[in-house]
């Protein structure tokens, strides 16, 4: 298989989920106010250099979800089946995330997150 | 904006399905073979050789060692890469290369043993990095799970069933028990694609394309060259945002706007289009791209399919050798074959599958999730 290549810089380890931590960051820029969830050293919208990056709160709203039965691997193998959710966040940005099997569009949800053979994962549950 | 008319001299392609033993190359030279006999044209006819990528064959230069082996000296060669959209994509390219006078006579040409050439966990795990390696990928999502998603907001906002979706596995497969050459030629009932394995909800097996070995090849010329030629008329393209987590809209993806303006090319109209070769990866690709375009109303694609209206026939005539979803899906040639049972049907050669009026067609194709698009318009010469 071919390893996936980075796309996006990383954030320093440990600091969000995708690199260890228990956090979710996005970007807000201070010139356009565009808000996103991939992290660059530019704002997409206008170019603005550095546009500090935040922690979001974790609550949002289930905008669509799926039950994913047939797995990529064996480490997913083992978890099947399992839901993939994409998020809407308070803070408005939007993820792709796992969550409890039975969510559904619309719900109020809030983050967790879980660890699956070292990989942290953003999880949410109804609230 | 009037752009200048190619014309798509000829078409080959193999069957789909398995092809123990053969390369991506063996497939391309087959599909190529085929296409030029069809053109009536000879190797050293050929002035541009433009391929699609092979997931069985990354190399960077396919079309060169394509052209090497099959025995052509192009001035003027490369390899394309957009996903899904790829072989609309080369097909517009080939109508962009005529039209600025870089080439007079193009083979198109892509061809996989994406089938028999890997194991099935390999070909999923490479299809699914279409998704962000850091924030898509490490959630263990499938290709077929993008679409679920895109599904159950489909359902959620037309009120729709997973019967609808059914409905258009269903046509698909009624097609393809009419081509000799499609993988599959068992007919299907909705309670056998209700029924059949889940993948990634609503996604059953059944919603799903299958993979295939096969090859697809055009020859596209500045001229009506041959017996058989019909006009490219306009092309368009259109791309979104590549990641869903990304996309701002999961309701309007572009495609409207996308054929608007290769029918617009072809000073054309929706109204105009008497055949319809569109992108089925899943049933909810077709359900979305039917009722973007405005092929169907929103919502009403699958109830359409179950009253026979994409059938030979009827009102609109829809992927007739049976689609992705049933004539097979070999990667970048998957949507070339939609493109080679236009060729058929406008040229009166399509046999028990022949609709009776094919003169304005619109093809279209899309890549990624949803991301990319592309638009061809034929016509009749």
């Amino acid at each position: 298989m071919n390893t996936p290549s980075t796309l996006n810089p990383p954030q320093p380890p440990g600091s969000d989920w995708t690199n260890g931590g228990d956090a979710l960051h996005f970007q807000h820029c201070r010139a356009c106010a565009n808000i996103w969830y991939f992290f660059r050293p530019f704002c997409p919208s206008c170019g603005d250099q550095n546009p500090p990056v935040k922690s979001s709160l974790g609550r949002g709203v289930v905008f669509t979800q799926t039950l994913v039965h047939r797995a990529p691997d064996a480490k997913f193998r083992e978890l099947a089946p399992y839901k993939i959710v994409l998020v809407d966040l308070d803070e408005g940005f939007r993820i792709m995330a796992h969550g409890d099997k039975d969510l559904v569009i619309g719900d109020s949800v809030m983050l967790s997150f879980i660890t699956l053979s070292d990989q942290k994962i953003p999880y949410f549950k109804k609230i | 904006m009037k752009s200048k008319v190619s014309y798509l001299v000829g078409s080959g392609l193999t069957p789909y399905g398995k092809h123990e033993g053969y390369s991506t190359i063996d497939l391309m030279s087959q599909a190529a073979q085929l296409a030029l006999s069809d053109s009536g044209l000879v190797r050293g006819d050929i002035d541009a050789v433009i391929c699609g990528y092979s997931t069985t064959l990354p190399h960077l230069m396919l079309a060169t060692v394509f052209a090497e082996y099959f025995g052509i000296k192009p001035t003027y060669a490369h390899c394309v890469q957009s996903g899904g959209a790829t072989g609309f994509t080369l097909a517009m390219l080939a109508h962009q290369l005529i039209a600025s006078g870089a080439a007079k006579r193009v083979l198109v040409v892509s061809g996989e043993n994406r089938l028999t050439g890997q194991s099935r966990d390999s070909a999923v795990q490479v299809l699914a990095q279409v998704g962000h390696p850091t924030y898509e990928v490490p959630l263990g999502p499938i290709i077929p799970a993008y679409y679920g998603l895109l599904a159950n907001r489909y359902m959620y906002e037309h009120g729709n069933d997973e019967r609808d979706f059914a409905e258009l596995a269903v046509t698909m497969r009624r097609h393809a028990c009419l081509h000799p050459g499609a993988q599959f030629d068992t007919p299907i009932t909705v309670d056998e694609v209700l029924s059949s394995k889940p993948i990634s909800s609503p996604l059953k097996m059944l919603d799903c394309c299958p993979m295939s070995d096969g090859g697809c090849a055009f020859v596209i010329a500045s001229e009506a060259l041959g017996d058989y030629p019909i006009k490219i008329t306009g092309t368009a393209q259109h791309h979104n945002e590549q990641h869903v987590s990304a996309m701002k809209d999961l309701t309007h993806f572009g495609a409207q706007s996308c054929t608007h303006n290769a029918l617009g090319q072809a000073n054309r109209t929706i109204k105009d289009v008497e055949y319809s070769a569109i992108y089925d990866s899943f049933t909810i690709t077709l359900a979305i791209l039917l009722e973007e375009i405005g092929l169907a109303p929103r919502g009403q694609a699958g109830r359409l399919a179950r009253e026979g209206y994409f059938d030979a026939n009827a009102k609109m005539p829809l992927n007739l050798h049976g689609g992705l979803l049933s004539y097979g899906h070999c990667g970048v040639a998957g949507a070339m074959a939609h493109m080679a049972e236009a060729h058929l049907q406008m040229t009166g050669r399509a046999g028990v599958r022949q609709t009776s009026r094919a003169g304005v067609t619109l093809l279209h194709g899309d890549g990624g999730v949803l991301s990319s698009h592309v638009s061809i318009v034929l016509e009749s010469v």
